[in-house]
């Protein structure tokens, strides 16, 4: 592409008359760079509110600068923990999606009928595409104290003692972790399904007649082949492990303040500082953080996948 | 191998296994549909369950009764959806395509210019200041349609790419012979070629669009202007706040607080259109999610 690029160059300079046939294809554009110039770049510019005490009256741009002073209580106070938690849960994440998705991406292939095949496809898919609102409700049609299937159905029965879910932290690391593979974990299983499809049928045919069992063909070939993309999605999750699903964490423990210690993260810790009085500013340094540890992430985990694997990476 | 009998074994398991999953998957959308239609008495005795004791439409009866909240909001739903999703489609249409003309002069600094939203954002603070202070969007409609939705750059780079793999570079040179513009070939090759691409992208500008419920949470505290998404959130948030505080909560709250089958129908019927699609689109939809359309 640079070098075709290049050739045009010398070829012809652009005169004014070749450019203007350009211009529609400019003002096609134009909306669409408008609109990510506000919605993005402003915002961009908007990150130094971090250091500024803001102030309603002047704006972003007039507040008073207050140095580090929103880090220091930040960091003093609340990082520890919102650190903590997103990092653990993206962490148990990754690896466990990566795990459910190569196993659920080998057993669909496996499957001989292609009906059946596709009713499996369709099922896991299904709840990407559930409104994390609407999941919130579900999970509390399970867990709701008085009303719940679980205390109700399952607890009653076995004479166990209703539970309080929502105030009990020590249950939701489980909860979230399986709300989260659960409604996640079709694309990677999609993702991986197109990796096992493109392995080399003779791989296998070879193996067969060299005696290889199921299990032996899984782990010495399907899993060596899948591992390129293992790796891009990897480092795609890593660019993005300071990064947590407002919903998830936000929703589906229905906002409840019990449940703090093990439910809040940097993304619900920005929005519940931005709306609760004198916050803005630890909401913008929590956030400041975020986007700017996520982007040498973003970078670094991108110039890995370059050169573990060229084709795969972003850029 | 293919019909030995460890093979018909290997197959029993697996597919046991993936139904298990599949029951899994699909359980506890069954819940909430059978939460919908018990009857009151039966989710006060026995809570929610997969068969309740007794069936009752009257959650779905209160909602065509009672429901003006309601259609208003899936009003409003379908109205964001229908209009962020078109002009989201045009946005991106456009501005792919220019990028797929490969001798546009500064091709690769616009490009960069558009993905560089991907690797950097400046989160919710700035944004929220912004909209709030220098656009004014706070309670209109145009809080639910514009911030974040109205075109990304992950689907002006899948749609640019497909208008790129798709329609060979010779076709234009053919039509610029014919001395048609960028714009004729636009209206007459791009498009009509495109329809699978914007099929897909559109498919999941409109779920964004439908399931959102973070606009409507940061800026619209009007009842008039809630979409199901925000409908639903806001009565969860009623209903804590009646929890935790009872005579601040019946001065505050909105609006009353439904019976708990009547919630679980409003989160269905928000639900429903989504499971009617899904089987007919279901090849987009895997399409979408395999390209990465879902995070455009």
């Amino acid at each position: 592409m640079v070098t075709g690029l290049k050739k045009n160059k010398k070829k012809e300079k652009l005169t004014w008359v070749q450019f203007k046939q350009y211009i529609p294809l400019y003002l096609m554009l134009l909306p669409a760079l408008i609109y990510l110039f506000i919605n993005n770049y402003i915002p961009m510019t908007g990150i130094v509110v971090a250091f500024k005490k803001y102030s309603k009256k002047k704006g972003i741009y007039g507040s008073n600068w207050n140095g580090l002073e929103n880090f220091e209580y930040l960091f003093k106070n609340d990082a520890g923990l919102i650190i903590r938690n997103t990092l653990l849960y993206n962490i148990v994440f990754i690896v466990l999606g990566m795990v459910v998705g190569v196993t659920l991406a080998i057993l669909i292939t496996d499957v001989m009928s292609k009906r059946l095949k596709k009713l499996y496809q369709s099922a896991i898919m299904l709840p990407f595409l559930i409104s994390i609102v609407i999941v919130s409700y579900i999970v509390f049609a399970f867990l709701s104290v008085e009303n719940g299937m679980v205390n109700n159905s399952l607890l009653k029965p076995l004479g166990l003692s209703p539970v309080q879910w929502y105030a009990e932290p020590k249950y939701w690391p489980f909860i979230l972790t399986f709300v989260n593979i659960w409604k996640g974990c079709g694309y990677g299983t999609l993702i991986y399904i197109a990796g096992i499809v493109g392995i080399d049928p003779s791989f296998y045919e070879a193996a067969r007649l060299d005696g290889a069992t199921r299990w032996q063909q899984i782990t010495k070939i399907t899993i060596p082949c899948l591992v390129p993309s293992l790796i891009t999605m990897t480092m795609l999750s890593l660019g993005r492990i300071f990064a947590s699903d407002f919903g998830l964490f936000y929703q589906v423990p229905q906002n409840s303040g019990a449940l703090f210690s093990v439910t809040q993260t940097i993304d619900t810790y920005v929005y519940r500082a931005l709306i609760s009085s004198g916050g803005i500013g630890r909401s913008a340094a929590a956030g400041f953080f975020q986007s700017v540890v996520g982007f040498a992430l973003v970078m670094g985990a991108n110039a890995l996948v370059r050169r573990i694997s060229r084709e795969n990476a972003m850029f | 191998m293919i019909n030995s009998k460890a093979n018909r074994r290997y197959q029993v398991i697996i597919n046991i296994v993936l139904l298990l999953v599949t029951v899994i998957m699909i359980a506890p959308l069954v819940l909430l549909f059978m939460s919908s239609v018990s009857s009151e008495a039966s989710l006060l005795n026995n809570g929610y369950s997969f068969w309740p004791e007794e069936f009752s439409l009257s959650a779905y009866q209160y909602i065509l009764a009672n429901g003006q909240t309601i259609f208003r909001a899936y009003g409003v739903t379908i109205l964001v959806t229908v209009v962020g999703t078109s002009i989201n489609l045009l946005l991106c249409s456009m501005a792919a395509y220019a990028l797929s003309i490969q001798k546009l002069p500064f091709r690769n600094i616009i490009s960069f210019f558009i993905f560089f939203t991907m690797l950097f954002n400046g989160g919710l603070v700035p944004s929220y200041l912004m909209w709030t202070s220098m656009f004014h969007i706070k309670n209109t409609i145009w809080a639910l349609i514009v911030p974040n939705f109205l075109c990304g750059a992950m689907n002006i780079i899948l749609i640019r790419t497909y208008f790129m793999t798709s329609i060979p570079e010779a076709l234009y040179e053919a039509a610029k012979i014919d001395g048609a513009s960028y714009l004729y070939i636009f209206r007459k090759i791009a498009v009509p070629m495109g329809v699978p691409i914007f099929v897909t992208v559109g498919l999941f500008s409109g779920l964004g669009y439908w399931n959102d419920w973070t606009n409507g949470l940061y800026y619209i505290n009007d009842a008039k202007l809630y979409s199901i998404q925000t409908l639903l959130n806001k009565m969860i948030q009623d209903i804590q706040a009646l929890q935790a505080n009872a005579t601040a909560a019946s001065s505050g709250a909105a609006m009353q607080i439904p019976t708990v089958s009547v919630r679980m129908a409003i989160a269905f019927v928000a639900l429903a259109p989504i499971l009617a699609i899904y089987p007919f689109l279901q090849k987009y939809f895997a399409e979408g999610i395999a390209m990465g359309a879902v995070k455009g």
